[in-house]
């Protein structure tokens, strides 16, 4: 269990100052798949290099089962990072970058030999072993990065961006074998990213970050399903935002009253406002619509766009604004609606959820 | 090349050849300077020198061309001048191996002196390191002599160390320097570092620091990514460093001359002795030549010691 405690981290001083951290809590988990999540500058990186030791925090405690970590200068702490570079040794080869830790750690010959081994088989690299790290592909490199970084069999695992680099189906790949290395080392993974479709997939939990600070922790469905603030929900996935008036809240169940006049049920959020206006915040395939004078916000049908896997309806609402639904195609159904016509969105109780902010 | 371009298309194996041998013609005349200057101004003199030392000295400096081998004779062997018997040139052994000894340690000082130098200025932010450099190179742009006088000026008995140390109560008679192999090391070493700095710089500045970080994650300790990550990778710039300070030492004149004074001999003043005093001109052009063996010795000796050291794999 890593526990981060109101850790801050300021550069620079005076006017220039800039706080790339400021007071982050969070608790991660023995063998969780922890993903910070967030847009280039939000401080994820500069949290990652704090627990690994390359960034001294202002403020604040790091401590991994109870032992300062911030105490530990980078080579003491057990806990190895996969850079965003890779950073592979290019003087050595393959083998020799793999073993480079153990080395250090001071294992004996034989147990080093025999710990690369199985790192290489774990990531399938075993015959390209004695190839120096020039001559083999990015998505080999990668892997390297991977095995160098397991095989002194760290408590925590770093991964700093490892698949920005690759392309598309090389990091698809590289999403599961990550999953797969994760459950049969059992080492806790802290994965920094700012791609959403990678967090969802791979990820236990995730937390979501921006301006130095996390914005919300949760599980991948959690945080898509019911997003806390506007900012999660801007950020991952689309979000249809609507302007409501909560009527009453209790606990996570609140009842608001749309523009249009419908009340309706939604989820809150922890925190925020107890009464008066608030945004909701609808996901475009949790929304369907429905003829004229049946949904919950009437409106006249603008664009109809095909996407392959969906299609999405663009509908001006009546009340101002317009609202994104998205539907499955299946290739018994023909779309019959066209932009013009009169239509309805709805969705069901519980459906939308009222923001914090 | 409109002259070359005919009515027909000509066939693809033709234009080839004809542009392979354009190429041929303008690497040839890109080239024909270098090589005029190095037939001309190096290999040249040098062949008057060979000949020079195969022949008779001349009564008043100059040769006489009359084939002799006492000159390569004399390099390492003396013949005693009462008993006639053939024993070992002790005098130009000493002055050999005094050379090879201060330049080697000059070379060694400067690596200890540079390398941490060059690192300090590779790891500055960016803007800041041409000012850096700038202080390592205006040194080098001032006269020879000149930063030599300096250092006199710095190490002679009533110089500014001396004065300073007797100023401060640590000695009360000055600690004699000048004309001692101290004073010879100082000196080289304070004349020849901007020659390790600037290739190890070089080298370093390639140098990806993240591998430090990657180093230090994976629990090696500073000494160890220094001797395992930083320097093999700067190796190329240490091997072009220390060439460079190592080869000039050898033959280093002004240097000894003035800081060493007549005990001190290095392989640079001997030589030139023989072609002014000494009015031995083939013993000289023998000395000279041996002088450049032991260089080319130095350096292959050197450059495939670094080399087995790689394992071989860098070729």
């Amino acid at each position: 269990m890593i526990e981060i405690d109101r850790v801050t981290k300021v550069f620079g001083a005076g006017a220039e100052a800039f706080r790339a951290l400021d007071a982050v809590n969070v608790t991660i988990r023995q063998n969780e798949f922890f993903t910070l999540l967030g847009p280039s500058g939000c401080g994820k990186t500069t949290l990652l290099r704090v627990m690994a030791g390359f960034v001294d925090p202002t403020e604040g405690a790091v401590t991994l089962e109870g032992d300062d970590l911030l105490r530990l200068a980078p080579y003491e702490r057990p806990v190895n990072t996969v850079f965003q570079s890779y950073a592979l040794f290019p003087h050595m080869t393959v083998a020799e970058n793999i073993g480079f830790g153990l080395e250090m750690q001071g294992r004996p010959r034989d147990e080093v030999r025999r710990t690369v081994g199985e790192m290489l088989e774990l990531v399938r690299m075993s015959e390209l072993a004695d190839r120096r790290t020039s001559e083999i592909s990015g998505g080999q490199q990668q892997r390297v990065a991977l095995a160098r970084a397991l095989a002194p069999r760290p408590r925590v695992l770093l991964l700093d961006e490892p698949l920005s680099a690759l392309d598309f189906k090389l990091r698809k790949d590289m999403q599961l074998e990550l999953k797969r290395l994760q459950s049969e080392t059992g080492i806790t993974f802290i994965f920094v990213t700012h791609d959403q479709e990678e967090a969802l997939t791979m990820s236990d939990r995730i937390a979501v970050m921006n301006e130095g600070a996390i914005r919300q922790i949760g599980s991948p469905r959690d945080i898509y399903d019911h997003p806390a603030e506007r900012f999660v929900a801007d950020f991952i996935g689309d979000t249809n935002f609507l302007e409501a008036e909560l009527l009453s809240k209790e606990e996570a169940r609140a009842e608001v009253r749309l523009a249009s006049g419908a009340a309706v049920t939604a989820r809150a959020a922890e925190g925020g406002a107890e009464a008066g206006a608030v945004t909701l915040a609808i996901r475009p395939e949790h929304a369907d619509l429905a003829p004229e004078g049946e949904g919950l916000l009437p409106g006249r049908l603008s664009d109809v766009v095909y996407f392959g896997t969906d299609t999405h309806f663009h509908v001006d609402l009546d009340a101002g604004g317009r609202f994104v639904v998205r539907r499955q195609n299946t290739p018994d159904r023909a779309e019959a609606r066209a932009p013009g016509e009169r239509v309805a969105v709805r969705f069901g109780a519980r459906v939308g959820q009222v923001l914090r902010d | 090349m409109a002259g070359t371009a005919s009515a027909r298309p000509a066939p693809a194996r033709d234009l080839a050849a004809a542009r392979r041998r354009e190429e041929r013609r303008t690497r040839a005349l890109l080239l024909a300077p270098a090589m005029a200057i190095l037939i001309f101004a190096a290999s040249g003199p040098l062949l008057i020198v060979l000949a020079y030392s195969f022949l008779t000295p001349g009564d008043y400096g100059g040769v006489v061309w009359e084939f002799s081998l006492k000159a390569w004779f004399n390099v390492f062997a003396e013949r005693d001048f009462f008993t006639g018997e053939i024993e070992l040139a002790d005098a130009h052994l000493s002055i050999f191996w005094r050379s090879i000894k201060l330049s080697a340690m000059t070379t060694a000082l400067c690596l200890l002196i540079g390398f941490p130098t060059a690192y300090f200025i590779a790891t500055r932010p960016r803007k800041t390191r041409d000012f850096w450099m700038l202080l390592v190179i205006i040194p080098f742009w001032t006269n020879l002599l000149i930063r030599t006088f300096a250092i006199m000026e710095l190490i002679r008995n009533e110089g500014t160390v001396n004065s300073f140390l007797i100023w401060t109560g640590l000695i009360d008679t000055p600690i004699q320097m000048m004309f001692t192999e101290f004073a010879l090391l100082v000196g080289m070493a304070y004349v020849y570092l901007p020659l390790m700095i600037l290739p190890v710089y070089a080298a370093l500045e390639r140098f990806d620091f993240r591998l430090v970080e990657a180093g230090y994650d994976l629990y090696a300790g500073r000494w160890q990514v220094l001797r395992r990550i930083v320097l093999p990778l700067a190796k190329p710039g240490v091997v072009a460093g220390s060439i460079l300070v190592f080869v000039p030492c050898l033959g280093a004149y002004v240097t000894p001359r003035v800081l060493g004074g007549g005990k001190n001999m290095m392989l640079g003043n001997f030589i030139e002795l023989q072609f002014g005093q000494g009015r031995n001109w083939p013993l000289g052009a023998a000395l000279a030549l041996t002088l450049l063996v032991i260089v080319m010795a130095a350096l292959i000796v050197y450059v495939r010691a670094v080399g087995r050291e790689e394992g071989g794999r860098h070729g």
